[in-house]
């Protein structure tokens, strides 16, 4: 390993002399190049080196400095660890070479950095503002960029304890201004440019009627962002031509809530719980991330029986949010209700056993530093047997009877929005979406974390790339998760669930850490900068659903406009995560 | 595409459909309405009819279900109430939204603060229910409730919870968390005796 990355040192700094540099920072990994270099050591990492997967692409601001750095993660779709690159900026007018000509999953992360840290990727074919409206002021995720009722930089706040009093934030809010203006802005005059920059996109397709010189317009229709099929508040905009999808374009940011930023004032462990939100329907692959991330950071290593329980958890978890989404895919595909309440009973039952441990249902906070927050109570342990030994391998058999061989699905689903293996990569997609192109990487084999490795399980892995693919596929993890279940019970070992005291006050030494999971819908990434202080310096999450969205119009085009929601049905988003 | 594969989808379906009486029949009357009939059909043998009828039958809450805290008080001799907490400001600073107003009491002689609060406010709007304050408080005064109907019609005017509101006796706590009460007993109970022991060997 170190050996490995040594002669990656070497043949970098070989070949781009002067260009490249270790990251020497206490607590950093990686090498930092020059802006202008970028593209050319992309290439070179993607084509010589074998990094052919770029993961997340994301910003920090380093206020004391001075500076901006973009950060970028490359990994080998063979698996391995992470090469990180950094490129330094100036806060004045950062402007960074954009990869999405080598890399086009870089397409929405590079939008999202613009957005919330105002830094310019040249060359990117439509970088605009993804999660927040075209009329924001400034960049939230500077650290000079302060919100409507700032309160202090930091939690916890000092109105709270020792000089307590009970204010509501309506309250202060007695001339309802809740939003800040940039200077010269009248709100009645304002007209967003919004739809106009998203239909504009569309507008560079290249048209039929230029070849054959007739003159005709295609129709934009817009779906959402209300719209029962989405899942949540999710809008798309596609260019017809017929009823063939030729162009389509995700717009999303309806339910964002700056999560990093939040997350940047909050202490370490109160980022455990708002973790939970992102995608409710898995919280504790959630908490799983983030807790490795910041383990990472602190170095130390969780009590024996909690990774047991992690381990059960997670995999609980992945059952439930795949036998939810089979139900969700289902209702999408017009069989209205039956399969989703099937699909529901399951994991209700999962819910039954959360509720019991964690204490929440959905919200489940189980997730400490260095273990989890509780043992098992009582009887417990048998209620997972049941649902691992007994209820869970019946009841997939059952609905995979009731289902997989129906023939509206086959009809529905066999040869729709078709992915192949390269674009998967290409488009930096993961999870369920990249394994059923025929990509076999899953992160709890390709680099694994945790105790995984002490389990015996196989990558689910299907070659068609198309919606039916991705649906079976969530059926062959399910049946995987259970086979894990199954070994983590029957190894579960006595002994604490905490390494060390429990604190409330994580110390998290300097430095960065990426940490990430398999969660169900791919690749979970939590990037921390830790500076010292009791606050994350910069977290950012690398939330699959969002990601995988880059590939969606790829899926969508050449399809029927029937088949879009049936496509972003098995792409599986949840909103909470793709807008955080 | 011979419609085999929907025809054994309407099997299962249908499987479904007589299993829903068969367990009525088996469960003859106590399957509805009785604590029991909801244990089944949480159980993993449950088939046929899943729901639960709420509000008319409503699942029993586990002992480690977290709701609203509430602040634990015990009652001395003469029926007076003596909170546990002392205002050490835990809980308000690992709140995660930062939903705990705390008011220190000070001694009007000297002006220094006494243990017990003045006031304590939690906006339940806010709180998140994850559970930190009980978790993190090192004298067991706070702790998260099970009571989740708190539906209200104006929000505005009742939902910021004073100290009078979140103030519940010991035997409340004792019976929702009967387990982790005993554990708390306990660990008590322990820490006294080796500190007397300390102390006797202290002094001999």
């Amino acid at each position: 390993m170190t050996q490995q990355l040594t002669t990656i040192t070497e043949t970098l700094v070989e070949r781009f002399p002067g260009a490249v540099l270790k990251d020497e920072r206490p607590g950093y990994e990686g090498y930092l190049v020059s802006a202008e270099n970028l593209p050319e050591i992309a290439q070179f990492l993607r084509d010589q080196m074998g990094y052919d997967y770029l993961s997340s692409v994301t910003g920090v601001d380093y206020l004391p400095e001075g500076k901006m750095e973009t950060v970028y993660h490359f990994f080998r779709s063979t698996g391995g660890s992470a090469l990180e690159l950094k490129v330094s900026l100036p806060r004045e007018n950062p402007v960074v070479p954009s990869l999405v000509s080598i890399f086009p999953g870089a397409e929405l992360q590079e939008r999202e950095t613009y957005d919330l840290l105002g830094i310019i990727f040249d060359g990117h074919p439509d970088l605009r503002r993804i999660l927040l409206w075209d009329g924001f002021d400034g960049h939230p995720l500077r650290k000079d960029w302060q919100e409507p009722y700032y309160e202090e930089e930091a939690k916890p706040f000092k109105s709270r304890w020792p000089e307590g009093r009970a204010i509501r934030v309506e309250e202060k809010n007695i001339f309802k201004k809740n939003v800040k203006y940039p200077a010269g802005f009248d709100p009645e005059t304002f007209t967003p440019e919004g739809d106009t920059s998203l239909f504009a996109s569309l507008d560079k397709l290249k048209r039929h009627d230029e070849e054959s010189g007739m003159k005709s317009d295609h129709i934009i229709i817009n779906f959402g962002p209300q719209h029962t099929s989405t899942h949540g508040v999710f809008r798309m905009a596609a260019a017809v031509e017929g009823e063939t999808i030729i162009g389509l374009k995700p717009a999303m940011g309806y339910l964002h809530r700056n999560h990093e930023k939040i997350a940047e004032r909050n202490t370490y462990l109160m980022n455990m719980p708002y973790t939970d939100r992102l995608d409710y329907l898995s919280p504790l692959s959630n908490n799983f991330g983030y807790a490795i991330a910041v383990e990472k950071l602190m170095g130390i290593q969780p009590a024996e029986r909690a990774e047991y329980l992690r381990v059960i958890m997670a995999e609980f978890t992945r059952i439930s949010n795949h036998l939810f989404l089979i139900g969700s895919l289902l209702n999408d595909l017009g069989a209205y209700f039956t399969p989703m309440l099937y699909a529901l009973e399951e994991r209700e039952l999962i819910l039954d056993v959360f509720e019991a441990v964690t204490g929440s249902r959905m919200m489940c906070n189980y997730f400490r530093f260095g273990g989890v927050a509780r043992d098992l109570p009582e009887g417990q342990l048998q209620k997972i047997k049941d649902l691992a030994f007994d209820r869970l391998p019946r009841k997939i058999d059952e609905m995979d009877r009731f289902l997989t061989e129906s023939e509206i699905i086959r009809a529905r689903g066999v040869g729709v929005g078709v992915l192949t293996p390269e674009e998967a990569i290409a488009y930096s997609t993961c999870g369920p979406v990249l394994r059923a192109s025929g990509v076999p990487y899953d992160v709890r084999r390709a680099d694994p974390y945790s105790i995984y490795e002490r389990f015996d399980f196989d990558v689910a892995v299907r070659y068609h790339g198309d919606v039916y693919d991705r649906f079976l596929l969530r059926f062959d993890e399910i049946r995987q998760s259970i086979r894990i279940i199954q070994q983590a019970v029957r190894d579960m070992p006595e002994g604490p669930v905490q390494s060390g005291k429990p604190q409330y006050q994580a110390k998290v030494p300097a430095g960065e850490a990426y940490g990430r999971v398999e969660g169900p819908k791919g690749e979970l990434g939590y990037y921390v900068v830790s500076n010292g202080k009791p606050n994350p310096w910069r977290y950012h999450v690398r939330a699959p659903s969002f990601i995988n969205l880059t590939a969606l119009e790829k899926l969508c085009v050449g399809n029927k406009v029937a088949d879009v929601f049936a496509i972003l049905g098995s792409i599986d988003i949840v909103l909470g995560e793709t807008d955080r | 595409m011979d419609g085999h594969g929907i025809i054994k989808g309407l099997m299962v379906s249908c499987k479904r459909f007589i299993d829903t009486y068969l367990d009525d029949i088996r469960w003859f009357g106590r399957r509805y309405r009785t604590p029991e009939g909801i244990a089944h059909r949480m159980s993993k043998d449950t088939a046929g009819l899943f729901t639960v009828q709420y509000p008319e039958e409503k699942l029993p809450v586990p002992e480690e279900f977290r709701f609203i805290p509430f602040l634990v008080y015990e009652e001395d001799a003469e029926g007076n109430k003596i909170h546990r907490c002392t205002s050490c400001g835990i809980c308000s600073k690992v709140c995660p939204p930062q939903c705990i107003w705390i008011v220190r009491t000070l001694d009007p002689k000297t002006g220094r603060p006494v243990p017990e609060p003045a006031e304590f406010y939690i906006d339940i709007d806010v709180c998140m229910n994850c559970g930190f304050c009980a978790e993190f408080c090192p004298f067991d005064a706070i702790k998260m409730d099970h009571d989740y109907e708190i539906a209200v019609y104006d929000r505005l005017t009742v939902n910021i919870y004073d100290k009078a509101k979140l103030s519940k006796p010991l035997s409340y706590y004792a019976m929702i968390r009967p387990s982790n009460y005993q554990k708390e007993e306990m660990a008590k109970a322990e820490k006294e005796t080796l500190k007397a022991a300390r102390k006797a060997s202290g002094n001999s």
